[in-house]
């Protein structure tokens, strides 16, 4: 992969210790997923610079950022870079940050203008009043949208909704979706949130104590029943579809992924239009034979492909494909005994939500 | 002479010498309040202590010294005969180096509780927003420093004003070349002169308060936008 990001990296501090040896796709967004403490902040801080791994290498697209002694330092890699918490200058209004961007920006390629990035992050408003006016959500938006400015070649974020509660999380989020759809530039997302990863992932890699556990495409990547960071209530898959039909007496949208197809609430999404479905494992029921007499929208035909333990006690993940697609099922090891579940046999599955994330 | 002329002249050597010294103090602190405040090196507390000496020495031992090593026999004067320019005692050269030395910890410790105050942060942004290390020191750094920057050249400049001992030691009394204010209240008292000493005794309680207060309502101000502020050296 000589067009996407290679990185070996090895850091050793008293206490902590990094050791990856990683290839990423230089397209979409990639996810850097793992609990505080798992290394993925000083993967990001290497891969830009701001840290170095003596020894280190660390490639973008077959141009070499460190290697042996060779150091690019900060200032001379193509980079944007979103920081945790607040960090624009608190001496210069919303503008003179962007300004300060738009300034060293490189120019050497068609660069997102002014107008377009204030417009993705929707900041036009808050323009002229200083970071000190700005809410914690505003003053991310501004941060994102200057690191957009200095038109980089590949842009870092290091958990850049960690620091805001639920209702600013909510409030960015689709502003990152924005990015994600319309900006042809690769992303590097690091987050300790499954949510943010199932919105915004299209790769995922997930670290603990300092290693990578898990690189691969989100939905293979998730739907593993040995994925390495447990995720208790928040397991589950994410599904690619397409709208393709819409129901408007029952207010309902179908969505067709390789395999199958789920009938969601209609959320105003216009056919044809790609959507992300997220489906948690403790939403998915198993059945031997179709039951029409539910509640449940949802009843697919299914097979089971794997079984495992799920780190609670008493409960089972069941790895299931309908058609091309994995899904993945928790249910209790009692009810997989009683239905004598073993990879081939078919069964129902039983969605009883689905959540369009996007 | 008459005795008004006699005072302007004090009163214009001293600001004039107040001025050089907070410029001369400036450009040398800048740098090695930059180096205290970021580096780990074991010097550190060694140069920290020696730049702080000043505060505590009498400025009679400080003017001591100094008129020993800047005289004919001592090693600054050797030198400075070697370059033609003579000796520095009883010159206002020599005062504006007495002065530096002698301020110097009133420059640096503002200057360096700001750049400590600015943490790592605004400079890592900086660097990934493609700014090298002189443009993140005129752009993000000094801007961010300011009213530490501010509060070291006023507190220099007050402190020069201010000084007296020092400038006895080295400087003398000499009318219009290094006779200084205080210098000359000190002369008015031994005369017993005390109208002419409140004159420029009271003058300078004045300017000394409006000073003060004009840097502490500006740090005031900083502080309320957000602003790094670093304060005085001793409040």
């Amino acid at each position: 992969m000589t067009e996407g990001i290679h990185a070996r990296l090895q850091l050793a501090w008293p206490g902590f210790r990094l050791a990856v040896d990683l290839d990423l796709p230089a397209t979409g967004v990639t996810a850097i997923f793992g609990h505080s403490g798992s290394g993925k902040t000083s993967l990001l801080r290497c891969i830009a610079g701001l840290a170095r791994a003596p020894g280190g290498l660390v490639r973008f697209q077959g141009e070499s950022w460190q290697e042996g002694n060779h150091f690019v330092p900060t200032h001379r890699r193509p980079i944007g870079y979103v920081f945790q918490e607040a960090s624009l200058f608190p001496h210069l209004s919303a503008r003179g940050n962007l300004d300060f961007a738009r300034r060293r920006a490189d120019r050497g390629r068609p660069a997102i203008d002014l107008d377009q990035a204030v417009d993705l992050l929707g900041i036009r408003h808050l323009l002229d009043r200083l970071p000190a006016q700005l809410s914690g959500g505003e003053r991310q938006r501004v941060a994102i949208a200057r690191a957009l400015l200095i038109n980089p070649r590949l842009l870092l974020m290091d958990e850049p909704l960690a620091a805001l509660d639920q209702a600013r999380k909510g409030e960015i989020l689709p502003y990152l979706e924005n990015l994600r759809r319309e900006l042809a530039l690769p992303i590097l997302y690091v987050s300790h949130s499954a949510e943010e990863v199932a919105r915004l992932g299209d790769h995922l890699v997930a670290m603990a104590e300092g290693q990578v556990l898990a690189s691969g495409p989100l939905g293979e990547t998730l739907s593993r029943l040995d994925f390495p960071i447990k995720l208790g209530e928040d397991t589950g898959v994410v599904v690619e579809a397409t709208i393709t039909a819409r129901d408007a007496t029952w207010h309902l949208a179908e969505a067709s992924f390789a395999g199958g197809a789920l009938w969601l609430r209609d959320t105003g999404h216009a056919l044809g239009e790609r959507v992300r479905v997220r489906v948690l494992a403790r939403d998915i029921s198993l059945a031997l034979s179709r039951h029409d007499d539910s509640s449940i929208v949802n009843v697919l035909p299914a097979r089971v492909l794997e079984i495992a333990e799920d780190a609670a006690e008493g409960l089972a993940l069941v790895r299931l494909a309908v058609g091309d697609t994995a899904l993945v099922a928790r249910l209790t090891r009692r009810s997989a005994h009683l239905l004598e579940l073993a990879p081939g046999k078919a069964v129902w599955a039983q969605i009883k939500s689905v959540a369009v994330i996007q | 002479m008459s005795g008004a002329l006699l005072h302007w002249q004090a009163i214009w050597l001293t600001l004039k010498l107040a001025a050089v010294t907070t410029a001369v103090l400036l450009v040398l602190a800048t740098p090695l309040a930059w180096w205290l405040a970021r580096t780990s090196s074991r010097l550190k507390q060694p140069v920290a202590a020696l730049c702080a000496l000043p505060l505590v020495l009498p400025p009679t031992v400080l003017g001591f010294y100094l008129l020993v090593l800047m005289g004919p026999q001592g090693p600054v004067g050797q030198f400075t005969q070697w370059l033609g320019i003579g000796t520095l005692p009883f010159t206002f050269t020599g005062l504006v180096v007495a002065s530096t030395i002698y301020s110097l910890p009133f420059a640096l410790q503002p200057l360096q509780t700001a750049f400590e105050g600015l943490g790592e942060r605004p400079l890592e942004v900086a660097a990934t927003l493609r700014a090298g290390p002189w443009d993140r020191a005129v752009h993000v750094v000094l801007p961010l420093a300011r009213n530490g920057i501010l509060s070291a050249a006023v507190l220099a400049f007050a402190h020069t004003i201010g000084e007296f001992g020092v400038v006895l030691m080295i400087g003398g009394n000499i009318p219009g070349a290094t006779q200084v204010l205080s210098v000359a209240i000190f002369n008015h008292v031994e005369a017993m002169e005390y109208i002419e000493a409140h004159w420029l005794a009271g003058g300078m309680v004045v300017f000394s308060f409006l000073v003060l207060l004009a840097l502490y309502a500006f740090n005031q101000r900083g502080a309320r936008i957000g602003v790094g502020t670093g304060g005085a050296g001793h409040d």
